[in-house]
Order: C-alpha cells, then structure tokens, then sequence
C-alpha cells in the first residue's frame, strides 16, 4: 500500500497527540495555577503550529488523501491505524487547533477552581476532535468520535452553571444513542463489505439499496444528533447555557461540525443511492431549522440560548447545501461551517465577556452596554452583523454558495423544484436580522439605565487580542474566500462524483456473482 | 462599442471609492486618539478629492471614454464564478458626481453640525465609509458588486440612525430601517439566484446581452400552477429589493422612522444618494426590464401609489423633517413612475436634481433646528426669516425647485416624468396609466402645497418660537451656510445645465446623454412619443411652454392655497382640520401603516416564535418525547440499579463507553 505523504513525517498523529503528551506532562511536572495557564497555552500554540504544514504542504490538485500514516493495530480484526486528510477534513483540524488556543486564553481569569484539570481537559479534548477528522478507519474515528465526550462532560458538569447537571446527562444520553447506532452501522458494514473497517473501502464497495438506506438511517440518527437538525436539537441550547464560555466556543466551533462532516465522509460517498433517496427528507428538516429554529431564536431571553438557537439556523444551511450535491452548494456547506467556527465562537466569547462582569446571561438584565463598553459594542456589531451573513463577512459566501447550489440542484427524489427550497431558505435574510439585531438593540443599545451595567468596564488588552484574530479570519473569508475554496474544490468535486455514482449496478453484479462464490466455499 | 482614444486609468477609478474607506478607516479605527479637527480634515479632504476625481472620470466619459472589466475573482465554485469589476459610463458617472458632491457637502456641514459631539470621529467614519459603499454599489460591474454595496449602504444607513443611541427611539428606527430593508434583500437575493441560474453569469454586459435570446425561448417558472415568464421573475424580484432601499410602499415605512438620525445624514443617506439606489438599478437593469411589460406595469404602479399616498400624508405633518421625509418617499415614487413608463433618463435626471435640492432642503432644516435649539415641530418655529436669512433663501430655492415651478432644477426633471407619463396613459398600461396619470398630476398639487406650508410656518407666519430657544436664535456659522450655498447652486442650475449642456431632454438622440448606457425599446420610448407629438426642446422651450400645461399651474395653486392658509387666513387650518376629523387623523397618522404592519406581522411572529419554543421545543420535543418516553423509563431502571449510582456524570460516561468497547469486542470475537 503507498502512502501519500509528501513530509514522510507522521504529522497527524503529532498533531493529534502532541495535546495529549502536554495534558500528561502538565498534569505530571507543572505546579500552581499561572504555571499550568501558560504551560497550557505553549501547548495548545505548539500543536498549532504543528497543523500549519497540512496547510502550506496541501497538495490542492488531487482528491486523494494526504498526510497519509498506517500501522496494523488489531490486525486479526483488520483495524489499523489509519490516517489521512483531504480538502474537506483538513480545514477543520486547523480550525481545532486553532480554537483550542483562543479557548484557553478566553478562560485565563474567569476559570479559578481547578484551574489544571480545565486546561488537561481541553487538551485532551482537542487531540480527541483532530483525532475524528483525521481518521481513516471506521474503528479508530469511533474511538476518538466517543472518546470527546468524556472531557466535554466534564468541562460542562464540572465548570458549568446552575443546571449544568440535567444538560449534561441530556447532552450524554442524546449524543450516546446515535453513537450506539453508528456503532451498529459501522459492524454490520464491517461484515458485509469484505471485513475492512478502512472507509475508502466502504466508500468503494457496492451496498445494495435495502443496506444503504438501514445503514443511512443509523448515521442519520448519530449524526442529526451532533449537527444537531431539528427535532433532536434541544441539548445544544441547554448544554450552551451550562457550558463555560470556552466549553460553548468549542461546541459551536468544532463540535457541531462532527454531524455535518459525518454527512459528507459517511452518508454521502458511502451511501450515495440512500443519500439521493433522503433528499426531500433532509431538505425538509434543514428548512425547519432556518425557519422554525430561528422564530424561536427571536423569542429567546438568555443570550447564549438564543446563539444556540442561531447556530441551528445556520447548521440549517450546511445540511442543505450537503445534500444537494452541486459543487456551489457544497463547498458553500463547508465554508459555512468554517465560517461558523468563526462568528458563532465569537459570539458567545462576547456573551463570555459580558458573563464575567455581571454574572448573567439574561438579556433583560443588560441595556445600554455601549456607554460603558464602546471598545466592545463595536466588537460585538462586527460579529453580529457577520451572523445575518452582510456580504464582506465569511458566512456570507458560504450562505449565498449554498443558495445557488440548491437553486440550481435537481434531485432525482424531488417532486418540488429547488428553486423553492431555496427562496425558503432566503428568508434567513430577514429572520436572521430579527433575532440578532434585536438583541443588540435590547443588551448593546440604549441609554445606562441599570446600576449593575454602570459598574461594567471595558475589554482588556487580553480580551480584545483574542477577538482580533477572530475578525480578521471573518472579513478574509468574506473578501477573499479563494484560498479557502481552492482546498475544498477537487476534493468536493470527487465527493459529488461519488455521491452521484449509483452503486447499484455494482450491487446487482456483486449479487450475480454470488452464487459463483457460494459454489467456491462449497 | 466604438474603440476610443480615451482611456480611463484604472487606478484613478479604483481611488475613488477607495479614498473615503481610507479615510473612514483612520477616522474609525484612530479617532479615539485624534481631535476633532484631525478627525474632519483627514475624512473630508478624502472625499473632496474622491469628488473631484468624480468630476474628472466625468468629463472624461462625456468625451467618450468608458471602462469595462474584471479586476479580481470574489467567489469560485465550478461554474459558479463571481467577480470584482467596474462598469464605468455615462449611467454610472452622474452617479458618481451626485454621491460624491453631495457627500462632499455634508461632510463640510457635518463639521459645523456635529461639532462637540462625544461621537464626532465616529460620525466622520460613518459617512465616509458610506460614500465609499455608495460608490461600490453604483460602480460595480456585476449583481454581486451591486448587492454588496447594497448591504454595505444599509449597514451604515443603520449605524447613522442609530448614532444616538442613547435615545430609544433612535435605536427602535435603525432596527426597523435594516429589518425593512432585509425583506426587500430577500427579494433582490432570489434575483441574483434566478440570474445565475438562467444565465450562468453575473456580469451586467453578459446577462444584458443574453436576455433578448433568452425572452425568445420564453422560459416560464412554475408555481403551485401559476405560470409566470422568468424574466418577469426576475426583474420582479430585483424590484422588490428596489422598493425596500427606495422606501415603496408597502416597504416604505422605515423611511420617515429614519429622521431619528442626525440630519446631515438624513440628506446624504436619506435624501440624496441611498434611498435613490434602487432607482438607479432599475435603470442600469433597463436591458432586463424592458423586455418584462409586467413588471414594468408593477414599477409605475407601485411609483405613483407611493407618489400620491405619500404626498397626502406629507400634507398634515408637523415634523419639519417627517415633511421633507415623506417628500422624499413621493419624489422617489415619481422617479419609479418614470422608470415604469420607461423614460429611465427622465428619472435618472429627476434623481439627479433631486439629490441637490432635497439635501439641501434636508440641511436648511437641520440649520434650522440647530438655530431653535433641536425643535423639530413646525407649529414652534415661525418668522425665522428675520434670523438666518442665508438659510431662508437658500430653503426657499430648493421649495421652488422641489415644487417643480420654472426656472428651477425639479422643474424640468418631474416635467419630463409626467409628459412620460401622460404620453404613454393609454397604451398597455390600462388603468395604472390612467392612475399614474392622477396620481403625479395631483401630487404636483399636493408637493407644492405642503412644501410652502413647511416654509410658511417656518419662516413667516407669527413667532411662536419656545421663550428659551429666543435668544439663542441666530445665523448658523460659514461651515453650515456654505454647503447650503452649494447645493442652492444645484438646486436652481442643474436643471438647465442637464437640459442644454447634457441633452438629456432630446427626443431626437435615443436617451439623449445616457447613449447605451441605458436602453429602451423604440416602441417603449416615451420621449419618442412626445416628439412625435410636436415635443418641446431645450431649457428655454421648456420654460416657455410651462405656462400651457397642467403641472405649471397645479405648482403654483398648490404655493397659493399654502400662502392663502399660512400667510393670510392662519385660523383657517385648524378649521379645516377639525372638519375633516377622520380624513385628517387617518393622514396624520400615516395611513395606519405601522399598526398594521404590528398586527399582521410582528406580533404573529413573535407569538408563533414563542408558541414553537415552549409547545414545540419545550412542550412536545422535551417533555413530551424525551421526558415521558426516554427519560423516565431510564431513571426508572437506573432506580433498580442504585447500587451503581455514584451521581458523578464521568462515571457514567466511563461506564458507557467501556459498555460500548466491551459490546464492540464482543461482536468482533464473535466473528
């Protein structure tokens, strides 16, 4: 087997485990709180640096993996360590990196109790969600698919707020059952696909329909979960809530994307006659989302609920433009969860900063923050007005990306035109200014009216410095997506090749030769 | 297109808008360092240049030179392409002059009006970073451009109402002004989307030069059996984008709501230069809409409900600036009027002139309500004259020029609309030409009567200015008094130079200045049918010829009937007012279009937003499904099981997923 690798240089698993052997020298070596804050800082900025190659040395020409590594791990079973990126997985484990850096700044003052346990915990963390997007065997990305829910528990129930248990249980128990699905998905192709746990051989074999479209409905569940689609969204305004500022940021950032990226590695090139069947499905639900989501986002009182809701929204576009295998639509998908990483994670940073001033979440208990905070409001505006996609702002191209993809698009299973699909889904142009903008008015705008926000005071220098980077990703994406794109074209190009290949001819074939091989084990 | 000798330099075009950004970045990002006079200097002297490399490009292209070209990529997908270009022609160019003049203007009164404001530097970043997205929107080559200028006008459109946001009403108006604004962008993004799926472009000149093929195949959209043609589609959906900036009904009610931002920025934004970007687009889009007769026959209709509605309610204002205000929404439905009868040059015109005499009207008030010490209310001003006399002339040539009386810029620009009109009253258009024909006769009438009430009241009539404001009555200072100077020049001249040294009015020469900027159908063009019938040339013809037609003296009835009610009989107002009772409470209170807008809009979605939360997700989602069914069954068992029940989430999470590991080896030894 040839490996693609142009650094002959196991970086994945550096880039994996580096956060891990940190986390384990921290918890060995590293005394007293400051310490263990800028131990864990060079940490996280080290295993940054060390992603950076996956971007300068990405190959943009070829769809196949990159960064390749093998080993035999379980070889009676046939699972192997196996590793590798394209151009939609790649984007992402920067993206971790990345955040895990501004999560653990964000968290510098306002976590006090356990200070060292917090910081292992997102370190560990962060190797467990490079671990699922590098992942090329179905075993290995159970593990680490698994595995990140132990320290999200933990940063939620043991640094969250005052329901921080009831979110967390139904956090677990929601993300559990789809998991257990999965599972079962991932044996039951194990077994029919020849004993291999790799997923190219699962993209390449021939399941027949019955098998794609059982095996689609457990990922769906394990996947609709963490996207999360409507109508088993409501953990992720609970968990938002309960989880410190840093715990949301990775949420939105990462977390969420895991259901979308799970569509595109899984469903899509796997399953693409189950996936093709599923359209009008998946198209109902994402319509739900950015309609129904973001009504109930309007009415919210609690900032971070009402970001969660706004996140579904926006989640809304990418399972839309997922499953309607136009290059446009797609890539849009992507951008737009790139681009969520940045503006949502930013969002609740803001609520972040306004949370360890008066110790409220409440709307109705801010007004007038713009007197005390001007640094801030402007920050803020910049981020919210990002959010309702203003052209010039990242989720602006992936928003109207996904919007021409869907009108163009023209499923099989379709009995409604795209068109409409996507005029419906336009209307997040006027829902999403509701929401946000009206927020602002009632937690930003107004005159100083409440005695606690006079006492508020401004961003410091370490505040501010972790927003800065934050905006100018945002407005790079929103001016100048192409370095973005370029990565992600090949790579989707060949993913709606195989989405749109039928499997079912090879399918048929594979059952005319079977009593050829029955015979042979006679 | 003919090659010509004259080249436009591509790094002059690209200063243009580039100055003010530059400026507003300074202002915006260092203006907490800067004093006031560093703030305005930088920001200003930017735009000034940026106007006189308008007024340049300008005369270069009045001597034939045009520019057309990519410059970057935007977006790439596949097929899906999206470029960064410029379009620069005579269309574009009177755009260019007309934003950057007047943003000149008000950059020079803002300095007066704004001075010793907490936030002067922000003000400065504002209005320049405008002009710069103002520039953008007119310059572009392709949808996308005009869609991000588009958004970006009405980000700061919103920042500048809500510039005081201190104020709860301020803050209430700026959110009215994007979310209005956002439901007629819905409408201009399923354009864009329809655009690049019929044409697999974005690009102006390559959509414009498709579009007659593409009307030939006659492509239809479907809907729930309602065939509709799909350039109708389109042009239908850009408009409705047009009637949310332009402030149509029914998107028309964030317009007024607006005057709760500083004034200069109700002249610049408000007045002159975005609210006109929808009828601008129109007219760049004339390609598209002259092949769609519907949609055509939609813009005059929703041009001259707005002329006329909005006229009516600007007759009972007392708000010196909702006057004005509702002023500018009539004079836009005029220009849409014009557009409809495709007489887009006559609008463009109109659009032009109105530009210099509505911000100056706009800035002679806010001189005004500086000199009475921030009063807004027309029944509390009077005999100002005697105060500020550069004010008073300078605010009774933009009343003439808006009244449309001749000599000045309005009257020939709202002339040629109504002759527009009228010449094509009873062709296709049925009974909306017929209406439309009403609508601006009347509103002539009904724009020259409140425009004279305003005037009167504020400058003659008795005094009944506020004892404390007396003394502090004065003449605004040279900063505020020369911009106003400025525009007068405008507002009396621009008219007759756009007659003579432009041509714009000769039906002789296809859209006369314009050439193929703009296009028209031979059997559309409205100026075509006017020559045919003996039509009038040149500035002096026209003005001669004033005193034989409808409009000449539906004008000055309108200025009598004022002067007779709010110079000689004064108790006659009241009088008529409380005899009117519900014809004046329903005008004064703006044909109860906020109300309405509140029942059937936002108290439904707000009560269907909180219905889905606490039934949906709450309700049936949460308690019902996951409560009754899951959650209960669970604890039920794990009641059983207490003896394992430790309380620690992560000893759960360990126990499932070993449970999981345990079940995965299992299945695999098995095998």
């Amino acid at each position: 087997m040839e490996l693609h690798n142009v650094l002959d240089f196991p970086i994945l698993s550096l880039s994996i485990f580096l956060p891990l052997a940190g986390a384990l020298v921290i918890w060995l070596f590293v005394k007293g709180d400051d310490a263990v804050r800028w131990a864990s800082l060079a940490v996280s900025i080290a295993a940054f640096i060390v992603t950076l190659p996956l971007v300068f040395m990405f190959d943009e020409t070829t769809s196949h993996m990159q960064f390749e590594e093998f080993a035999p791990w379980i070889s009676s079973f046939n699972i192997n360590y196996q590793l590798g990126v394209d151009g939609i997985s790649m984007p992402f484990i920067v993206l971790t990196s990345f955040l895990t850096v501004v999560c653990i700044i964000s968290a510098w003052r306002c976590i006090q109790s356990r200070v060292k346990e917090y910081m292992i915990a997102f370190l560990v963390l962060e190797t467990t969600l490079i671990g699922v997007f590098a992942a090329l065997d179905a075993v290995l990305f159970y593990f680490f698919w698994e595995a990140l829910l132990i320290p999200m528990y933990l940063i939620i129930g043991i640094w969250g707020g005052k329901n921080r248990v009831y979110a967390t249980l139904k956090f677990f128990l929601y993300t559990l059952a789809g998991s257990v699905l999965m599972l079962i998905a991932l044996l039951a192709m194990y077994f029919e696909a020849g004993k291999t746990f790799s997923l190219l051989a699962f993209m390449d074999y021939p399941f027949n329909l019955e098998w794609q479209i059982w095996i689609f409905i457990a990922f769906f569940i394990a996947f609709a979960v963490k996207v999360p689609m409507w109508p088993v969204h409501t953990w992720l305004p609970d968990a938002h809530t309960e989880a410190p500022t840093a715990g949301s940021v990775i949420l939105a950032g990462i977390l969420l994307k895991m259901g979308a990226y799970g569509f595109l590695r899984f469903s899509l090139p796997m399953l693409p006659d189950a996936s093709q069947y599923f359209v009008p499905f998946m198209v109902a639900l994402s319509l739900v989302a950015i309609v129904y989501i973001s009504l109930v986002a309007m009415m919210q009182t609690d900032m971070k609920r009402l970001i969660a809701y706004s996140s579904i929204a926006h989640m809304g576009f990418v399972t839309l433009g997922t499953f309607m295998f136009t290059q446009a639509a797609v890539e849009g998908a992507v951008i737009g969860m790139i681009s969520h990483g940045f503006v949502a994670a930013a969002l609740f940073l803001c609520v972040g900063v306004m949370y360890d001033r008066l110790h409220t979440r409440e709307i109705g208990d801010y007004g007038g923050v713009v007197n005390v905070m001007p640094v801030f409001a402007a920050v803020m505006l910049f981020f919210c007005m990002a959010n309702v996609a203003l052209p010039g702002a990242s989720a602006f191209v992936g928003e109207i990306m996904v919007l021409i993809g869907t009108f163009e698009a023209n499923p099989v299973y379709m009995d409604v035109s795209t068109k409409w699909v996507a005029i419906a889904a336009t209307s997040s142009v006027v829902l999403s200014a509701c929401y946000t903008l009206w927020m602002y008015k009632r937690v930003v705008m107004g005159d100083l009216v409440k005695d606690s926000v006079k006492s508020m005071k401004d961003m410091t220098a370490r505040e501010f410095g972790y927003f800065v980077p934050l905006m100018l990703l945002t407005l790079w994406m929103g001016f100048y997506p192409l370095p973005f794109l370029d990565i992600l074209h090949v790579s989707v190009e060949h993913l709606i090749a195989q989405a749109t290949t039928s499997k079912l001819d090879a399918a048929a074939a594979l059952v005319q030769a079977m009593p050829a091989l029955d015979a042979v084990h006679h | 297109m003919q090659e010509t000798a004259l080249t436009l330099s591509t790094t002059e075009l690209l200063a243009i808008p580039a100055l003010p950004l530059i400026g507003a970045m300074i202002a915006g990002l260092f203006g907490w360092a800067m004093k006031e006079r560093m703030a305005h200097s930088i920001t200003s002297g930017f735009v000034i240049l940026s106007a006189l490399l308008s007024i340049h490009v300008f005369t270069q292209v009045l001597a034939g030179a045009s520019f057309h070209g990519n410059l970057w990529t935007w977006m790439i997908a596949g097929d899906f392409v999206v470029p960064v270009g410029l379009l620069i022609d005579r269309l574009t160019t009177i755009m260019m002059v007309t934003v950057t003049v007047v943003s000149a203007c008000v950059h020079i009164y803002t300095i007066g009006y704004m001075h010793g404001d907490p936030g002067y530097p922000r003000f400065f970043a504002y209005i320049s970073a405008f002009t710069f997205s103002m520039l953008v929107l007119v310059m572009g080559n392709n949808f996308f451009t005009l869609f991000f200028g588009w958004e970006a006008v009405g980000l700061f459109s919103y920042l500048l109402i809500g510039f005081w946001f201190k104020r709860e009403s301020a803050n209430y108006a700026a959110m009215k002004a994007f979310i209005v604004n956002r439901v007629g962008d819905f409408g201009f993004a399923v354009g864009i989307l329809a655009i690049w799926y019929y044409y697999g472009s974005v690009e102006y000149k390559t959509v414009f030069a498709m579009t007659p093929d593409f009307v030939a195949q006659n492509v239809t959209l479907g809907f729930m059996g309602w065939e509709v043609a799909a350039i109708t589609f389109i042009c239908l959906a850009l408009f409705v984008g047009a009637m949310g900036k332009s402030g149509q009904v029914p998107l028309h009610v964030w317009l007024p709501d607006s005057m709760e931002g500083p004034t200069p920025i109700s002249a610049l934004i408000h007045a002159a230069t975005m609210v006109t970007a929808g009828v601008f687009m129109v007219a760049r889009l004339s390609p598209m809409f002259e092949f769609s007769e519907t949609a055509l026959v939609v813009v005059t209709l929703v041009g001259a409900i707005t002329a006329w509605m909005c006229a009516t309610i600007g007759l009972v204002q007392n708000d010196i600036k909702r006057v004005i205000a509702y002023s500018t929404c009539s004079q836009l439905g005029y220009m849409f009027v014009g557009l409809g009868v495709s007489a887009y040059s006559a609008s463009i015109f109109h659009l032009m002139t109105h530009a210099y005499f509505k911000a100056l009207l706009f800035l002679a008030a806010g001189s005004v309500i500086h000199a009475v010490m921030a009063e807004q209310d027309i029944r509390k001003m009077g005999q100002l004259r005697k105060y500020m006399p550069v004010t008073y002339i300078t605010m009774l040539l933009a009343a003439l020029a808006l009244a449309g009386v001749p000599p000045f810029a309005g009257f020939f620009s709202k002339d040629l609309i109504i002759e527009a009109t009228m010449a094509r009253e009873f062709t296709e258009y049925g009974w909306v030409g017929s209406f439309a024909t009403f609508a601006v006769l009347t509103g002539v009438f009904m724009t020259a009567f409140y425009t004279f009430r305003m005037f009167f009241l504020t400058f003659h009539n008795s005094d009944r200015v506020d004892p404390h404001a007396k003394g502090h009555l004065h003449e605004s200072p040279k900063v505020i008094t020369i911009p106003l100077m400025i525009l007068a020049v405008g507002a009396v001249g621009s008219g007759i130079w756009g007659v003579t040294v432009l041509d714009i009015a000769n039906p002789e020469v296809l859209n006369g200045y314009f050439g193929d900027a703009i296009f028209v159908m031979d059997a559309h063009n409205p100026l075509m049918v006017m020559a045919a019938d003996g039509g009038v040339h040149g500035a002096l013809g026209m003005i001669l010829h004033a005193p034989f037609t409808l409009p000449f003296w539906l004008a000055l009835g309108g200025i009598g009937l004022a002067y007779f009610m709010y110079f000689k009989q004064t108790t006659m107002p009241a009088k008529i007012a409380a005899a009117s009772g519900p014809i004046y409470t329903f005008l004064l209170n703006k044909w109860y279009w906020d109300e309405l807008y509140e029942k059937i809009f936002i108290r439904p979605a707000r009560s269907l937003g909180t219905f889905l939360w606490q039934r949906g997700d709450l309700g049936i989602i949460d308690k019902g499904a996951i409560h009754k069914g899951i959650i209960d069954n669970i604890v039920a068992g794990a009641a059983r099981m207490r003896a394992m029940q430790t309380g620690f989430v992560y000893h759960y999470a360990f126990a499932m997923v070993s449970g999981v590991f345990v079940l995965l080896t299992y299945l695999l030894l098995k095998a």
